[in-house]
This record gives structure tokens, sequence and C-alpha cells, in this order.
């Protein structure tokens, strides 16, 4: 392989890790308030179809874009409002989302399908950054998206560990009571985040039917949103961490491809398993007796808050 | 003398938890710079009273007005407001965050940015003026519980509170330590603060209150000032009815050693040595107290004793015969019972009744199945024949037992665990919790089963409870035995000071 093959290469993981990027980025922000969402892959398919809807209607990818952040968040809050306001078990609710955000975006996306989208997100080179050899063409030649995510991490990052409000971002995921003892809003922190998981989601499902594709097809996150989710704790909570998996995922998820093409004897079917087989043993490995005890995550994940427990 | 404003007036409270009556009718006063004591017994209502003070439980009726303006507190961010800030009974603290995070976590009302630095400088500002020392940058999992109340104690001083409600603090201290936090109290008196205490300890109301409220069931019996009321006085209110201090001790000459520890060690659930190579023994018909600030073994002790925790190094002999490496299943038959502390986690199941229950670890046996069949009939009958010897009040004897009050789970636990006449019983904190009247029954229980020869190993935090029932008293702390007492031949000072780590040589 010479160099530009491995620029190709590179270059395509990033793509092809975006989507996930955006969706774990997302969890990461509702786990760390205490709510587990495991409707990743329903809010990411209805943001999908309510981006590619709203981009192929009004012509314009950044009106998709927008309202597959609302869809996306509206969808969390529904879980929301399940989880926050009922206390109902989040993992229930969580897959419910799942399986009723799947049948609503195959319903709502039927009319789509086959549908050409004229206005996709364009690979833009950022000039100067473009020319540099070999990072120009691995990270400064993709869609305006790609840098939106590159942007979000550090963004993310810096609102979690280094301000007020990411720090009662924790305290209300570790211990909602003490949280709350200490005059934080338990509830208005908890839907906040919430409802940014979910825009995050949608934006995801939004890069791969307004870049990645650009089309929608029936289920086409194929798994990408589970992903999103074992990723999460892959990355110990850090979205830091979360840009370094999402890209090992990526370019799991491309090997398969590139080496068909290469002539590799490999059956197709054991490459598309990679990226799953890749996350079972993630989750083996990091919630294993012997990590467990360095940090197994927000202390009140998967727990109701209600004030008046006794 | 001038006189001091009322800085706190609840009035006419009702709160009621289900079918549970709370508090019913309260009404109190709190007048600025002085400290005002809440006793009661478990159950009185006293906590829920502060809980609606500080925000968190919403009250049923009643009205409440701080510095003489009418409040509604529907939250703790506005009892925060009014300046009301509240230590509570377990710490409202974040574990994983370190003391300056915990301090200032919620005050939202500044610049976005995060500067530990300048807050660092308030904190350690705020903890001069009071002489609490903390290190703000240790994480609190790191810390003592003395440190972490302390830290608590800044918490809403920083916040500026000037009502400072604590609820039961002195549970987690040591004798001195305690000392300590009362020279706290009386300053932050001094400067003006309304300070509510609740408490249950006679002996620390009459050192450090001003003035006293005493509930009984959820009613306010009377508010007396200190000077006018004596502790027999007092203990009246609480009950409604004399009460005597007995010592239950009955000395029937302990027999040979059943159970023998030699140089266990074991590690917690962090993977650190909770118990460092300790030797102790346990002999025929003799109650051995385990006295030390939680957190210091005591759970790994019971733990490794019943087989659920494993021995790294030592062993473990029950009359001569090494138990180390035996299953739980295998140590139950051999005679050990256990009473753990969390009754209806892991002592009960919460979702069965008490039939169910009762059964627990003989349904096996050919007195209550055949094959998988159990024999229902026999069960009723031997949990009705229990209930009635242990004197369990039982509602309903199919529903689950997670609706029981306290004192009727442990005595339920402690049916079971007896009605195999072990010649072993491990028991941590069986009265925590409990009302007087359930303490005492509890007491009488197992002052019965040493008097009929079982080995009793009695975990404890309340020293008057150890120095009346046991032989000897064994003090832990940091996972060693500082040493083995007679509660004849030393007081609560000496105890106290080795629960702080201080060693006395030689070995009653």
């Amino acid at each position: 392989m010479n160099s530009s093959a491995i620029t190709v290469i590179l270059s395509a993981t990033i793509i092809a890790g975006t989507p996930i990027l955006f969706a774990a980025l997302g969890e990461i922000l509702t786990e760390r308030a205490g709510v587990l969402n495991l409707g990743v892959e329903g809010m990411m398919l209805v943001g999908a179809v309510a981006g590619f809807s709203t981009a192929v209607l009004t012509g314009s990818p950044w009106l998709g874009l927008i309202s597959a952040m609302l869809a996306g968040g509206t969808m969390a809050l529904i879980h929301g409002f399940l989880a926050i306001s009922l206390r109902s078990s989040q993992v229930v609710s969580g897959l419910a989302l799942t399986i009723f955000g799947t049948g609503l975006s195959g319903f709502l996306g039927k009319r789509y399908i086959g549908v050409s989208l004229k206005a996709p997100f364009v690979k833009i080179g950022i000039p100067l950054l473009k020319d540099l050899p070999f990072l120009g063409p691995v990270f400064f030649r993709h869609d305006a998206m790609v840098y939106i995510s590159f942007l979000l991490v550090p963004v993310i990052w810096y609102y979690i560990n280094r301000t007020r409000p990411g720090l009662n971002l924790k305290a209300v995921g570790e211990n909602p009571s003490a949280a709350d003892a200490a005059g934080i809003n338990v509830f208005r922190t908890q839907y906040l985040h919430v409802f940014l998981g979910g825009a995050l989601a949608g934006l995801g499902g939004a890069y791969l039917s307004l870049a990645y594709a650009p089309s929608w097809l029936e289920n086409m996150t194929a798994g990408r949103g589970w992903i999103a989710v074992a990723l999460v704790i892959f990355a110990a909570w850090d979205p830091l961490k979360a840009l370094l998996g999402s890209y090992i995922f990526g370019g799991l998820d491309i090997l398969g491809f590139r080496l068909q093409v290469l002539g590799v004897m490999v059956p197709s079917f054991f490459l598309k398993m990679l990226p799953y087989l890749f996350t079972v043993l993630v989750l083996v490995i990091s919630t294993s007796r012997r990590s467990k005890y360095v940090w197994s995550g927000p202390g009140s994940l998967t727990k109701p808050y209600y004030r008046e427990d006794r | 003398m001038f006189v001091l404003k009322v800085a706190v007036e609840m009035k006419n409270i009702s709160k009621t938890f289900a079918d549970v009556v709370a508090n019913n009718d309260v009404s109190i006063k709190v007048k600025a710079g002085e400290i005002h004591v809440l006793l009661g017994e478990n159950g009185a209502g006293k906590s829920t009273l502060m809980n609606i003070l500080s925000g968190f439980y919403t009250p049923d009726s009643g009205e409440i007005f701080i510095h003489g303006k009418k409040v509604e507190l529907t939250s703790p961010r506005e009892a925060l407001k009014c300046g009301i800030g509240m230590i509570h009974q377990h710490f409202k603290l974040v574990n994983s965050f370190t003391v300056a995070e915990n301090i200032i976590m919620g005050n939202g009302n500044s610049a976005l940015r995060l500067d530990m630095k300048a807050g660092i400088e308030e904190i350690k500002k705020v903890s001069q003026e009071y002489g609490l020392q903390v290190d703000p940058k240790a994480y609190i999992w790191q810390i003592s519980v003395g440190e972490q109340q302390r830290v608590e104690i800044l918490k809403v001083l920083y916040k500026g509170a000037d009502i400072l409600i604590l609820d039961e603090p002195t549970a987690v201290l040591t004798p001195q330590e305690a000392e300590g936090l009362f020279e706290t109290l009386r300053k932050m008196a001094k400067k003006g603060c309304a300070v509510l205490l609740i408490t249950h300890k006679l002996d620390e109301v009459m050192e450090v209150a001003d003035t006293i409220t005493v509930l009984r069931k959820g009613s306010v019996v009377g508010t007396v000032n200190k000077a006018d009321v004596d502790k027999r006085k007092l203990s009246e209110m609480m009950v409604g009815r004399e009460t005597f201090l007995r010592t239950g001790k009955i000395d029937n000459h302990p027999g040979e050693e059943l159970l023998t520890l030699d140089r266990v060690t074991v590690l917690n659930d962090k993977g650190i040595k909770a118990l460092k190579g300790i030797s102790i023994g346990i002999r025929r018909g003799e109650i051995l107290g385990i006295a030390g600030v939680a957190g210091n073994g005591q759970k790994e002790l019971a733990e490794v004793i019943a087989g659920l925790r494993k021995a790294e190094d030592g062993r473990i002999l029950l009359r001569g015969e090494n138990i180390t490496g035996l299953s739980v299943f295998d140590r139950i038959n051999r005679g050990i019972s256990y009473v753990p502390e969390d009754r209806l986690g892991k002592g009960l199941v919460p979702g069965m009744n008490i039939q169910e229950n009762l059964v627990l670890k003989k349904y096996r046996s050919a007195a209550f199945s055949r094959g998988a069949f159990l024999k229902i009939s026999k069960i009723r009958e031997a949990s009705r024949e229990m209930i009635e010897k242990f004197d369990i009040q039982v509602s309903d004897m199919y529903s689950p037992v997670k609706f029981m009050s306290g004192g009727n789970l442990q005595k339920t636990l402690l049916a079971r665990e007896v009605s195999d006449t072990p010649d072993v019983l491990v028991t941590s904190y069986p009265v925590r919790g409990l009302d007087i009247k359930a303490m005492e029954s509890i007491y009488d229980l197992l002052i019965e089963q040493k008097r009929r020869g079982c080995a009793i190993l009695f975990i404890s935090e309340d020293l008057d409870a150890l120095f009346q029932l046991s032989d000897r008293i064994a003090v832990f702390y940091g996972g060693q035995v500082m040493g083995v007492l007679r509660p004849e031949q030393t007081d609560i000072n000496e105890v106290g000071l080795m629960m702080m780590g201080s060693k006395k040589t030689g070995v009653a």
C-alpha cells in the first residue's frame, strides 16, 4: 500500500466514524445526567428521515440538519418524560424508543426511498490546511458536518470539565440527592441533557442521510446507534476518548469494503460482523471486574430520582 | 442581655406518608443565636420536620416563617435562598468529587467558567473563620467520616446559611470528634446563627442545648429550657412513660472458645485490605461487642465469618475445625447464623411474605418439603408459632415483608436466625433505626441466646449498648483490633480514643 492509499483509508475512516461520534457525544451528555437512553438507534433513524425530507422539500441541507436535531430531541423528550417525570425503567423505555423510532422512520420515509437529494453536504477543503501533506487529505477535505463534529468534541469536553453547568451536570449524574441539596435543579438538568443527547443522535442520523449516503434507506443506521451506546462505556464517558473510539469503529466499518477492493479473500459477512464483534469485546473488557473499580460511570445512572424517597 | 430574635417559625405543620402520620400539627419557634435541640425517639418525626424546613419534603398543611416573613419552601434551592442549610444524616456529598467541587457545586449565579482557584481561596477563608479544617483538593472517598461532616457544614456556610440543621450528627463520630463539633456549633450560635440539632441522645442534649423541643409520634410534647429540666424528665417526655436503663448482663461464665479467627486478612469491595491479620475468639455463652467508627472493618468481619467474603490469609476455626474454605451453606449447617446490618436487602427478601422469609434457610428439610414441592401447611404452622413466640406484629401473612416496620422486620430476621439454635450468632447493628421498645425486645432476644450458650458477635455503634450487653469489647480501627476490654474495667472515653487509633496493650 502506498501513502495515498493510506490517506484515502484514513479519510474514509473519519467519515464512517462521524455518525457514531455524534450519537456517542449525545449519549455521553445524557448519561452524565444519570439517564440511560437506549433509544439512540431510533432517534438516529428519525433524525435521518426528518433531515432528509426537510432537505428535499426545502432544498437546504442546513434546514435538514436543524430539523433532524429537533426530531431527535423530541424523541428523547418522550424518553425523558417516562424516565424522569414518571420514573419508569430507563432500559424498557429506551428499548421502546428504538423500536418506535425504527417503525416511525420507516413509515415516514416510504415516499423518500429512491429520491435523490439535490443539495447534499459537499466536501469543502479548508484553505491552507487542506494542502498540508498527509494531514490535509485526511482531516481537512471533508463536508461541513465533519468539521462540526471536530469542534463539538473539545467544546463538550470543556463544558463537562471546566464550567459550572458542567460541574452541576456531573453532580446530578453522580448523586442527584446531593445535587438537589446543593440547590441544583435536578429535573431541569436531566431534561436539558436528555434533549441535547437526542438532538446529537438526530444529527448523527442526518449525517448518514445528508452527507454519507446521501439518500434515505429504511433502517439505514444498521446498528450504529447501538455501537454508540457501547462506545460511551468504552470511552468512560469522556468525549476525547469517544473521538478515538468512533474512528476505531469507523475504521472497522470500512475495512471490509477496502479489503474486498484489494482482493483479499475474506467472506463479506465476516467483515461486516467486525464492528459488532468489537462492540462485544469492548463491553466485556470495560465491564470486567478489574477495571470496574476504576470508574464505572455516573453513580446514579438508570436510577430514577424522587426527592421525597425515604 | 439583648433579646434573641425568632429566626424560624413553623406553624401547624402536618405531613403524611402513605398512611403513616409523620408530623401532626407541629409548631416550633427557633431563635437566632441559640442551639435548639429536637429530641425524640426514632420515628417521632424529627427528621421529617427538618426535611420540610430544608425544602426536601412538601408539607400537607401548615405555614413557615423565616425572620418573620412567610415563605414557600418548594425545593432545597428555595430553602438555601432563605438561608436554611441542612446537614443530613446520610451526607449529601458526591464521593467522586473533591471537597472543593462539592462545596462549589450548585452556585450557578456567577460566571460560566469554573474558577477552581478562586473557589478554593474562598473555602479556605470560611474554614478558617469557623475553625473547620479540610483539604479542599482531597476527594470525598479519601477522607474520614468526621472530615466529610466538616465539608457538609462548610458547604452550607459557604452558601450563606444562617439557619443550620444537623440530623443526628454525632452518630458517626467518636466522643472526641463530637466534642469538637459541639465547639463549632457554639461558635456558630455566638455569631448569630440559629442551630437546630436532631438527636435522641440525652447526654448530648444536656451538654449543648439552649432550648429543647420534644417530639413523640409526630406531635410536639413540649418546648423547654435546658435549665428547667434533667435527663429523667426529658426521657419521660420522649417515651411517654418512665424508663429505667437496665444492665442486661448475666454472668454465666463463658465456656470454651467456639469461634476463632487466626490472623485473618480480608479485602473490601475496592480491593483494599479491610482486615489486617486480626485474631479474636468468641466463647460459648459470651457476647463479644465490636466497637468502632463504621467502615473500619466491621462489615468485612461479619461477612468473612458468615462466608460471604473470602479470607485472603489466615484461618477461621469453629470448635477447632477449619472452616475457612467452606461455603455459606456448609457454615449454616455447622451452626453459624448471620444477621446483616441491611435487614431488608441482605437479611430478608423484601418482595416475599413472612412465611417464605421465615423458612428461607430450611425449606430444604424434610419437615417443609418433599422433593421439589413445599409443604405449605407445615410452613404456615411453623410460621404462626414463630410469629407468636417472637411477638411479631403481622397484619397479613401473605403480604410482602417490605411493608413491615423496622422493629418487626428485625424480629422476623432474628426469629429465623435463632430458631435453628445456632452456636455462633453474628449480628451487625441489630437495633439501628429502632425505637426504644423494639430495641429492648431485640436485646432481650440476644440475652436469651447468650443464656442458651450461643457465642454472639455484637457489632454496634451505640457505645452505651455495647457497655450494657457485652462481656468483652473489641475495638476496631483501620482493620485492626486496637484492644479487647472488659466493660467494667474501662469507660467510654478510653474506648473512644481507641476508636481513633490509639492502641491498648494487654488483652482482657
